[in-house]
C-alpha cells in the first residue's frame, strides 16, 4: 500500500490517469458544446438578417404540387404537412415490400450460391459480383431507363392471364376487392382466424400437459370455417369482387396499378439488396455447415433435417444481425427514388424545400423521420434477434 | 436443394464428358437447375448483345472522353492532370512489383486499357496527337515501375511512403495550384470533374474518416461517460439516415450554421459530407476490431507498466487495425460508389458528367441508357479489382479464419 | 505484422497531415479554436458583420478575388451546358461573362458553380454566388426571399409538347392525361394551378432532371410533357421522330427567365442591370461585338455615352471602368447575337424570337437609356 502511494506521489499530474481523463472529458465536452453553440450562434444571426423563417407554420399551408402515387388520399389543394405523410408512406411501402422480397431473392441466391450444379452457382456469383460492384443509383436508372421505359406501349401492352396488363404506364393487376358490406366478412375472417390460432395454441398445451386427447385439429379448422361462413352470409352474398382493368381512352383503368416508377425502385432496392443478403446468408451456412453437418450426419439425420434441424437455425443467429443492417440499408437507400420519380420521403422533403423555401424545418423533419425509422426497424428485429439467440441456446 | 461448400474445389475429373455429369447433370433436379441457368444466359445474352450492337448508339460515350476523366479542368492546364496520371500509374507499377499477388490483375488491365485509348481512333478533335502520345507514356510507367518494385529497388515501405507523399502532392499542389504562380495558377475545384472527382471524393473520402473513425471508436468504448455519449450520439445518428440527407444537409443546410461570410468550396462540402459519413461507419469497424482483441492482451500490457495510453496505442490499436483492413477495403468500395449521390447535391463526378453530357446535344437525350452502362461498367471494373483485391488480403491476414 | 502496424501509422499520420493541410473547414477537430477566437474578435464589428452584404460590398469581393463568381448549371441545352472541350457556354452563360467582362475586363474571369434547382435560392441568400444566371422564373415570392432580379432577359412560358395525332390541342383535350414534369420548380406548381383551375385530373410524372423528363416523354410514359417553351422546341428536336410531336399554342404560366444578385447590395444590383440594358441597347443601336471600336466615334451621342466615350452613365458610381459597358459588347456581343449563337439559324437550336425581340420590333426587351 504505501509502496503504491509513493508511486503516485512521483507520476508528474500530467501523466496521472485520473487528471487525464478528467481533462479528456472537460476538454471534449467545451470542444463539443463550443462547436454546437458556435453554430448555433452563426445560425441565430445568419437566419435574423436573411430573414429566414424556421417556423413549421407552413406545414399547414396547401403544397400546391402534384404527387405522382400516394396510398392515402392526396391533391396539390391540400397541405405541405399531407404530402411529407403521402412521401413517408410511399417511402413505409416500397422498404417493407422491398425487404420481403429481397429476403426471398437473397435466399433463393444464396442457396444457389452454395449448389453443387457449377453453372447454376457461377450464375449465382455473376449476379452477385454485377449487384456489388455498380451504384445502386447507376442501377437505378438503368432498371428506369433501360427497362420498365422500353416496356411496350398502352396499346400493344403485354397481357397475362388474370388479366394482368403491363405497359409502360404500369402493371394492372385484376385484384380482389370487398363490396360495402365486405368488411363484415373481412372482420369475421380475421376474427376466425386469430380464435383458431389461440384454440390452436392451448388446446396443443392441454394436450401436452394433461395427456388427453384435446381435437386441436378438427377445432381449429372449424373456426377457420365457420366465421367466414357466417360472415359470408351475414354480407349478403359474395363479399369478394374482382376490380378488372380495362382500357379507357388514354390509359387503362381501375385494378390495382404499380407505377413503372414504384416498379424500378421496388426492383433495383429488391435485386441490389438480394445481392447482399444472399451473401449473408451464405455466410451463415458455411459458418456452421463443415463439423456440424457431419456431427449431425453421423448421429443418423437425414440430409434435409440437417438442413433444417441443425444448419438453419444456428445459421440464423449469424445471419440475422448483418441482415438487420441490409433491411436498414434498403431502408435508407430508397431516398434515391426521387432520381427515378418516385416520390418518398426524402424526394418530396426536397420539392417542400424548394417550395416552401423552409430549408432547416423540413430538413429536421426528414432527417428525424429517416433516424426514428431506422431506430424502429433495428429495435423490432432486435427484439426478434435476441429471441432467437436465447432460445437456441 | 444441395448445400455444399464450395471453398474447395473438387479434384479434377477424368474427362470433360465427366465433369458435365458431375457437375451439371448428376441428376434430375441438377438437370432442371442446368436448362433454367442456359436460358435465364441465352435470354440476357442475347438481348444484350443485340441491343449493344444494334439498336445502341454511344455518341454520348465516345463524344467527349476527356469530360469523361477530368471534367471541366482547364485544357491549357491538361498537363496537371496528364503528370498526375503518370505518377499514379508509375506508382501503381511500383506496387504491382511489390505486391504481386493483390495488384497485377489491376495494373495490367490499366496498362492495356490506356494503350487502348492511346491508339483507338475516336472521332473527336478533343483528342490531340499530342494526348494519345501522353496516354501511351502510361503503360510504359506502369512496366517501369514494375521493374523497379520487382527488383527489390524499392519495397514495400518506401512505396507507401510514395503513395502518401504523391496523392498528397498532387491533390494539395499539383491539381489546385495557387494563386499568383504563373505556371501552376489556381483552378478552383467547381471545373475539378468526373472521374477525377469521383477518385477524390472516395479516396479523400476515405481517408479523412480514418482518424475520426478511430477516435469516435475509442470514444465509444471510453470509460468516459460524456466521451462515449458523444460518440454513440454522432455514430448512431449518421448511421440512421441516408447518406443523401447528410450530402445534402452539407452542401445546402451547412451555410447557415458559419459565419455569414464563409464561403466553402463544393467539391469540399461534398467530401466533408463524405467524410463525416464514412467516419461513423469506419468507428463501428474499429469497434469490431478492437472488440476481437483478447483480454489478456491489454492485462499483459497492463502488467509490464504500459499506461492506458500506451496499451492502446502500442498493443491494442496495431492488431485490432490490422484486423480491419479487409473491412475497410469493403468500406472503401462502396464509398467509392457512393460517391454518385454527389450528382444529386449538383457535383459534376462521373454520372454528373455524363447528364451534363446528354444535355450537351438534344440528340442525346434518348441515349440514357448508353450513358449508363458506360459508367457502370468504369465503376464495376474498379470495385471488382478491388474486391478481389481484399478477397485475397483476407485470406492472407486470415482474418475470419480462427 | 510489422510492416502493416507501419503502413497504418503512417495513414495516421498521412491523414492527419492531410486533414491540416486540407483547409480547416475539413478537420472539425481543429475548428474549435479559431471559433472562439473568431466570436471574440468579431463582437466589436457588430454592424460589418450583420450588413454582409452592404453597399459596395460584393463588388470590392470580385475585384479582389479577380474572378467573377457565378451561379449556373451544365446540363440545359441552350441556355447552360457543356462543350465538347468541358467550357460552360449558353445564353445565361454568356451574360455572366458580359458581367465578367464589364467589372474586370475579361470575360473569362469567371468561376461557374454548377447548381441544382434545390440549392440556387440558398446559394443566392448566402452570397455564395455574386449572380444567379441559371434559368431563373422572377416571381414576387422569389424577389422577396432569394435576392433581387434584375433584367428580364428571355420572356418565355410554360407550355406542352403532345403528338401530332394526339388529337390535344387545349388543356381541355388534356383531361385525365399523364404528364412528365421536373421537380422542385415552377413548372410543377404552374401545371397543378392550371388543371386545377380548369377543374381538370391528370397524373404528374415527377423527375429531378429535364434530361430524364424528355426522355420520358419520348418512350411513351407520357402523353404530355410540360416546361418552358424553349425547352420544349430545343428538346423536339432530340426526340426519335421530331416530326410526330408538336408544342401547344399557348402558355399557362409567365416565366420570365432573370439574372439575380445577393439583396443588400445596391451598387451591385444596378451594375448587373445597367450590364443587361446595355446588351439590349447595343442591340438597338446596332453596336456589335465587332464594331465597337468603330462605334466609340459614332454620329450619336447615345451611342458614345454608351461605350464610355464621353458622359458618365454611372460608372464613377458603380465603381467599374468608363468602357465597362464597351467591354462587356465586344466581349459577347449585344443581346441579338448572344441570342442567334445559341436559338438562331447556327444555333443549337431555332427558336423564333417572339417576345424576345426588341421593343422597337415588336418584342417585349426595352431598356433605360444608358447616359
Amino acid at each position: 500500500m504505501a509502496a503504491n502511494i509513493q508511486a503516485k506521489e512521483k507520476i508528474p499530474v500530467w501523466r496521472d490517469e485520473r487528471y487525464l481523463s478528467a481533462a479528456t472529458q472537460i476538454i471534449s465536452s467545451i470542444v463539443v458544446l463550443g462547436l454546437l453553440y458556435w453554430m448555433a450562434e452563426n445560425f441565430t444571426e445568419i437566419t435574423q438578417q436573411r430573414g429566414i423563417s424556421l417556423s413549421y407554420k407552413f406545414l399547414s399551408e396547401p403544397a400546391g404540387f402534384p404527387i405522382s402515387e400516394s396510398t392515402i388520399p392526396y391533391d396539390p389543394t391540400m397541405s405541405f404537412g399531407r404530402a411529407f405523410l403521402v412521401g413517408l408512406v410511399n417511402t413505409l411501402n416500397v422498404s417493407v415490400i422491398g425487404i420481403i422480397f429481397a429476403t426471398v431473392l437473397g435466399f433463393i441466391i444464396g442457396l444457389a450460391r452454395l449448389s453443387s450444379n457449377w453453372l447454376f452457382n457461377r450464375l449465382a456469383v455473376a449476379y452477385i459480383e454485377f449487384h456489388r460492384n455498380i451504384p445502386l443509383l447507376v442501377l437505378l436508372f438503368l432498371w428506369y431507363f433501360a427497362v420498365f421505359n422500353r416496356l411496350p406501349s398502352v396499346k400493344d401492352s403485354i397481357v397475362l392471364p388474370g388479366p394482368i396488363y403491363l405497359n409502360l404506364r404500369g402493371l394492372y393487376l385484376t385484384w380482389p376487392r370487398l363490396t360495402e358490406t365486405g368488411n363484415i366478412f373481412l372482420g369475421l375472417l380475421i376474427g376466425g382466424l386469430v380464435l383458431a390460432i389461440l384454440a390452436w395454441n392451448i388446446l396443443i398445451r392441454i394436450r401436452e400437459r394433461t395427456g388427453r386427447e384435446t381435437y386441436y385439429v378438427p377445432i381449429a379448422f372449424g373456426l377457420l370455417i365457420i366465421f367466414p361462413l357466417i360472415g359470408w352470409f351475414a354480407a349478403g352474398g359474395n363479399p369478394i369482387w374482382l376490380d378488372v382493368p380495362v382500357l379507357e381512352g388514354f390509359n387503362y383503368k381501375n385494378g390495382m396499378r404499380l407505377t413503372p416508377e414504384f416498379g424500378a425502385i421496388l426492383v433495383g432496392l429488391t435485386t441490389y439488396t438480394a445481392a447482399f443478403i444472399a451473401e449473408v446468408i451464405r455466410g451463415g451456412i458455411q459458418a456452421v455447415q463443415l463439423g456440424q453437418t457431419e456431427a449431425a450426419r453421423a448421429v443418423g439425420l437425414r440430409k434435409t433435417h440437417v438442413l433444417r434441424l441443425i444448419v438453419i437455425p444456428q445459421a440464423m443467429r449469424i445471419i440475422i444481425p448483418p441482415l438487420i443492417s441490409q433491411y436498414l440499408n434498403l431502408t435508407k437507400n430508397s431516398s434515391l427514388a426521387l432520381a427515378i420519380g418516385y416520390q418518398d420521403l426524402f424526394a418530396i422533403g426536397k420539392v417542400t424545400i424548394n417550395q416552401a423555401g423552409r430549408a432547416v424545418p423540413v430538413f429536421i423533419m426528414v432527417m428525424v423521420t429517416y433516424l426514428m425509422l431506422s431506430l424502429i426497424t433495428s429495435f423490432i428485429l432486435n427484439i426478434y434477434n435476441r429471441r432467437i439467440q436465447f432460445v437456441e441456446r | 436443394m444441395i448445400v455444399k461448400p464450395n471453398t474447395q474445389s473438387p479434384p479434377d475429373p477424368p474427362g470433360p464428358v465427366a465433369w458435365l455429369i458431375k457437375n451439371l447433370f448428376s441428376n434430375w433436379f441438377n438437370s432442371l437447375l442446368t436448362l433454367i441457368s442456359l436460358s435465364i444466359i441465352y435470354f440476357a445474352a442475347a438481348s444484350v448483345l443485340s441491343w449493344v450492337f444494334t439498336t445502341a448508339d454511344w455518341r454520348p460515350v465516345v463524344g467527349a472522353p476527356l469530360l469523361y476523366l477530368i471534367g471541366q479542368y482547364p485544357r491549357d492546364q491538361m498537363w496537371r492532370p496528364g503528370l498526375s496520371l503518370w505518377l499514379i500509374m508509375f506508382l501503381i507499377g511500383m506496387s504491382w512489383g511489390v505486391w504481386e499477388k493483390y495488384v497485377k490483375a489491376f495494373a495490367i488491365f490499366l496498362a492495356i486499357l490506356l494503350g487502348i485509348f492511346a491508339i483507338v481512333p475516336l472521332e473527336t478533335a478533343t483528342i490531340t496527337l499530342g494526348v494519345r502520345a501522353a496516354f501511351l507514356i502510361n503503360p510504359v510507367l506502369i512496366y517501369l515501375g514494375y521493374l523497379i518494385g520487382k527488383n527489390k529497388i524499392v519495397n514495400g515501405q518506401h512505396v507507401i511512403t510514395l503513395w502518401i507523399f504523391v496523392s498528397s502532392l498532387i491533390v494539395l499542389v499539383l491539381l489546385p495550384g495557387f494563386e499568383g504562380i504563373p505556371f501552376l495558377p489556381k483552378v478552383e475545384t467547381t471545373v475539378w470533374g468526373g472521374l477525377l472527382v469521383t477518385l477524390l471524393l472516395a479516396v479523400g473520402g476515405i481517408v479523412l474518416s480514418f482518424p475520426i473513425g478511430v477516435l469516435l471508436a475509442l470514444g465509444r468504448r471510453s470509460s468516459l461517460p460524456v466521451v462515449k455519449i458523444f460518440s454513440i450520439l454522432f455514430i448512431e445518428v449518421i448511421r440512421g439516415v441516408p447518406l443523401i440527407t447528410i450530402l445534402f444537409m452539407f452542401s445546402i443546410i451547412l451555410a447557415l450554421f458559419l459565419p455569414a461570410e464563409s464561403r466553402i468550396d463544393r467539391v469540399l462540402r461534398a467530401l466533408i459530407g463524405m467524410t463525416v459519413f464514412s467516419a461513423a461507419y469506419m468507428a463501428e469497424n474499429v469497434r469490431g476490431g478492437l472488440q476481437s482483441i483478447p483480454p489478456g492482451q491489454i492485462e499483459a500490457a497492463r502488467a509490464i507498466g504500459l499506461n492506458n495510453f500506451q496499451t492502446m496505442v502500442l498493443i491494442v490499436l496495431p492488431q485490432a487495425l490490422r484486423a480491419v483492413i479487409p473491412s475497410i477495403v469493403g468500406q472503401f468500395i462502396s464509398l467509392f460508389k457512393d460517391t454518385t449521390l454527389v450528382v444529386i447535391v449538383g457535383i459534376n463526378d462521373l454520372l454528373g458528367i455524363g447528364k451534363s453530357i446528354l444535355g450537351s446535344d438534344p440528340e442525346f437525350v434518348r441515349l440514357q441508357a448508353e450513358m449508363y452502362i458506360f459508367i457502370a461498367l468504369i465503376f464495376w471494373v474498379f470495385s471488382y479489382f478491388m474486391s478481389q483485391a481484399s478477397l485475397k488480403l483476407e485470406k492472407t491476414l486470415g482474418v475470419g479464419v480462427r | 505484422m510489422r510492416k502493416t502496424l507501419w503502413i497504418v501509422s503512417m495513414l495516421i499520420v498521412a491523414s492527419l497531415v492531410l486533414a491540416a493541410c486540407g483547409g480547416a473547414p475539413a478537420s472539425t477537430g481543429v475548428e474549435p479554436v479559431t471559433v472562439v477566437e473568431t466570436v471574440i474578435v468579431e463582437v466589436p464589428g457588430e454592424t460589418i458583420i450583420t450588413q454582409p452584404q452592404g453597399y459596395g460590398t460584393i463588388l470590392a469581393r470580385v475585384k479582389e478575388r479577380g474572378k467573377l463568381v457565378c451561379g449556373g448549371r451544365t446540363d440545359l441545352l441552350g441556355f447552360g451546358y457543356l462543350d465538347d472541350n468541358g467550357n460552360n457556354v449558353g445564353f445565361d452563360t454568356d451574360l455572366c461573362r458580359a458581367v465578367a467582362a464589364a467589372v474586370l475586363g475579361d470575360p473569362t474571369a469567371v468561376e461557374f458553380v454548377p447548381l441544382t434547382a434545390a440549392d440556387r435560392g440558398p446559394a443566392l441568400q448566402t452570397g455564395e454566388v455574386d449572380l444567379l444566371s441559371r434559368n431563373v422564373t422572377w416571381n414576387s415570392k422569389r424577389d422577396a426571399e432569394w435576392g433581387n432580379f434584375t433584367v428580364t432577359m428571355f420572356y418565355d412560358g410554360q407550355t406542352f409538347i403532345v403528338g401530332s395525332d394526339s388529337g390535344i390541342n387545349t388543356l381541355k383535350d388534356m383531361d385525365g392525361a399523364t404528364v412528365c414534369v421536373t421537380t422542385g420548380t415552377t413548372t410543377e406548381k404552374n401545371l397543378a394551378s392550371a388543371f386545377a383551375d380548369a377543374g381538370l385530373t391528370y397524373e404528374a410524372v415527377t423527375f429531378e432532371d429535364t434530361a430524364s423528363v424528355y426522355s420520358a416523354y419520348d418512350e411513351g410514359r407520357c402523353d404530355v410533357a410540360t416546361s418552358d417553351a424553349s425547352q420544349l422546341a430545343a428538346i423536339r428536336v432530340g426526340l426519335q421522330d421530331p416530326a410526330a410531336h408538336k408544342l401547344l399554342g399557348f402558355t399557362i404560366s409567365k416565366e420570365y427567365l432573370t439574372p439575380a444578385v445577393p439583396a443588400g447590395d445596391d451598387q451591385w444590383f444596378d451594375l448587373v442591370k445597367t450590364v443587361m440594358w446595355s446588351l439590349i441597347t447595343a442591340e438597338e443601336f446596332g453596336i456589335t461585338s465587332a464594331n465597337v471600336e468603330e462605334m466609340k466615334s459614332s454620329q450619336n451621342g447615345d451611342v458614345r455615352a454608351l461605350l464610355g466615350v464621353e458622359g458618365d452613365w454611372g460608372y464613377t458610381q458603380l465603381g467599374v471602368d468608363a468602357s465597362a459597358l464597351a467591354n462587356a459588347i465586344t466581349a459577347v456581343g449585344n443581346y441579338g447575337e448572344i441570342y442567334n449563337r445559341y436559338f438562331g439559324a447556327d444555333g443549337v437550336f431555332v427558336l423564333d424570337r417572339g417576345p424576345n425581340n426588341l421593343g422597337i420590333n415588336g418584342g417585349w426587351l426595352v431598356a433605360p437609356a444608358i447616359k
